[in-house]
């Protein structure tokens, strides 16, 4: 008997000795109602409407749509984007978070909030700002047109975009985790000899490689997905410089609604699978994240 | 690393190598895509003449559209605090089945294109919609109105506030909760002058961010709002609407003004961190 009520299992004693850091039965049911309800309305019904209406033509009709010629030049063009614009990226997120975790220099605070900046600025102020730059009243377009290059309006164009709007990813992810770890494990490598590649590709490599992964699956889905800047630059050009979320636009504009959300199943599908795998990368690799991620 | 330029960064007393190439190759990389072009639009507004930068700024339609945009996007970004910490503290404080399906849930307006989102929720608030008929019957337009403006940035924006706060609530250290409950505070006065001013940092700058998302988010919103100029057009919109009609000047101008309110709001979060820094 004794046990038990100091253990508070007794029934009726349970109550006052709930832990004072914890909540009532009744706040808990309440808040968790609220944040699940909160969730499934604003998160969860988008996504199920992009499901729903996909597949209200049924199997064939997403079919048809998806392999349509603009739909594939739309889906070639934004793996083409995407896979330039990451990897540069990539490069430049290690170069950044080598120089600032690894060595101590007077304003490096402002050179990180100058890496972060393009996440403070809106999508289409991104586009603008390429267009002012490489736009026929702009400080390079006339030069560029004399030697027949294009920038807006085609490839080029559409890559600057995306490497805008992706721009810190990479870099936001493992310049926090390199600090963390520090570098006496790459100054040990270099006082027994290795030389500075070496040391990067066999102590630090290793230690930042899900950190670096986790920072490349976000760059990507981004660089997919991305909207405002893309569509500024674009040109709209169907079958040519559409992007798959500017064909989504383009579909839904002229009311192929079936058509449009088809394009977008496959864009939610990725958005998915990243999130899993996201998921899956805190979960498993917790300590070899930031610390902001661990949880 | 005998480039002449780079000679002139000091070379830090350090015995790892790579310090001039890798500072090199990131001030390159971050001036020539990300600072050069941005001077450009700093810069562009001036060659118009004071009278006309003043015109294009207050014209009606660019007022009413930086308004909107800013205004709603703070509703949004409260809105999303209040719900934010409310699912942040369910996710850290709580056990349930479906915990991490909830937190993973949450990420979803970073992964899901805006084009995706804009035209899901565009359907989904409409007067035929799931939730738009509903409240239709009531007389309540929210597609094609600032209501859906607003869903669109609420919807946008609250990963940033859960993202912000979720840490610092799970570093909370219980011991300070229990004494106040030693010393006779309810658990509503642990919640309200325990736990909350020491989250508030994190608050404020979920809300920051927030509403810097939201007040320059365009994909998700151009579907849903119905874009009637004075009304339910955007800041962004009216910069890509310039853009089409080869107005570079006075899409310059919107630009740089919302460029601005970006450096303020980068400001106020630097000034909140070394505030928040200093609490600790």
């Amino acid at each position: 008997m004794a046990r038990s009520f100091f253990n508070g299992r007794s029934g009726s004693r349970r109550r006052s000795f709930r832990s004072p850091t914890e909540d009532s039965a009744a706040l808990k049911l309440t808040l968790s109602a609220i944040a699940i309800a909160f969730v499934g309305v604003f998160l969860v019904l988008p996504l199920l409407v992009v499901f729903t209406e996909a597949f209200a033509g049924g199997w064939g009709h997403v079919w048809t749509t998806i392999t349509a010629p603009d739909s594939l030049a739309a889906i070639k063009l934004s793996l083409t984007a995407a896979a330039i614009a990451v990897p540069l990226n990539t490069v430049f997120g290690i170069a950044a978070a080598w120089a600032i975790a690894k060595f101590a220099f007077p304003g490096k605070t402002f050179l990180v909030t100058l890496i972060d900046l393009p996440f403070s600025v809106s999508p289409v102020v991104a586009g603008l700002i390429y267009v002012l730059v490489f736009g026929m009243q702009g400080w390079l377009g006339p030069t560029l047109a004399g030697y027949d290059i294009r920038v807006l309006f085609a490839l080029p164009g559409i890559v600057l975009a995306t490497i805008f709007v992706t721009f810190p990813f990479v870099a936001r992810e493992l310049i926090p985790l390199m600090v963390d770890q520090g570098r006496d494990e790459e100054e040990a490598a270099v006082s027994l000899g290795a030389n500075g590649f070496q040391t990067f590709l066999r102590v630090t490599l290793p230690n930042i490689k899900w950190g670096l992964l986790y920072g490349i699956l976000l760059c990507n889905a981004r660089a997919l997905g991305e909207f405002g800047a893309v569509s500024v630059l674009s040109g709209h050009i169907r079958g040519e410089t559409n992007t798959m979320p500017l064909h989504v636009q383009l579909l839904y504009e002229n009311y192929d609604y079936v058509g449009a959300f088809a394009i977008a199943a496959i864009l939610a599908m990725l958005a998915l699978l990243t999130l899993a795998v996201k998921s899956f990368l805190e979960w498993r690799f917790a300590d070899e994240l930031a610390a902001s991620h661990r949880h | 690393m005998s480039a002449p330029g780079l000679s002139l960064i000091a070379r830090p007393r350090s015995v790892l190598p790579g310090f001039r190439l890798s500072m090199g190759f990131t001030l390159f990389y971050l001036a020539s895509l990300v600072l050069i072009p941005l001077m450009a639009l700093v810069l562009r507004p001036f060659e118009l003449s004071f009278e006309d930068l003043w015109t294009a700024v207050t014209a009606t339609r660019t007022l009413g559209a930086l308004r909107l945009s800013f205004g709603t996007a703070l509703a949004a970004a409260l809105i999303d605090s209040v719900f934010g910490l409310i699912i942040a503290w369910v996710l850290v404080r709580y056990c349930f089945f479906g915990k991490g399906l909830l937190d993973a849930l949450i990420d979803l307006p970073f992964a899901l294109p805006t084009a995706v989102a804009g035209i899901a929720l565009s359907t989904l608030y409409a007067p035929n919609g799931w939730i738009g008929a509903v409240f239709m019957e009531y007389g309540i337009r929210i597609a094609y109105t600032p209501w859906g403006v607003l869903v669109a940035m609420t919807f946008i924006a609250l990963p940033f506030t859960v993202r912000t706060i979720q840490p610092v609530m799970a570093e909370l250290r219980g011991d300070a909760e229990e004494a106040a409950a030693t010393l006779g505070a309810t658990r509503f006065q642990i919640l309200s002058r325990v736990v909350l001013p020491a989250l508030l940092p994190a608050i404020l700058t979920g809300i920051a961010l927030a509403f810097a998302r939201a007040a320059g988010e365009y994909g998700s919103i151009i579907f849903i709002a119905g874009n009637l100029p004075n009304i339910s057009e955007i800041a962004p919109l009216l910069i890509v609407i310039k853009l089409e009609q080869y107005d570079y000047a006075g899409a310059a101008a919107i630009g740089a003004m919302m460029l601005l309110a970006s450096f303020i709001m980068l400001l106020a979060l630097n000034a909140l961190q070394s505030w928040a820094s200093k609490r600790r």
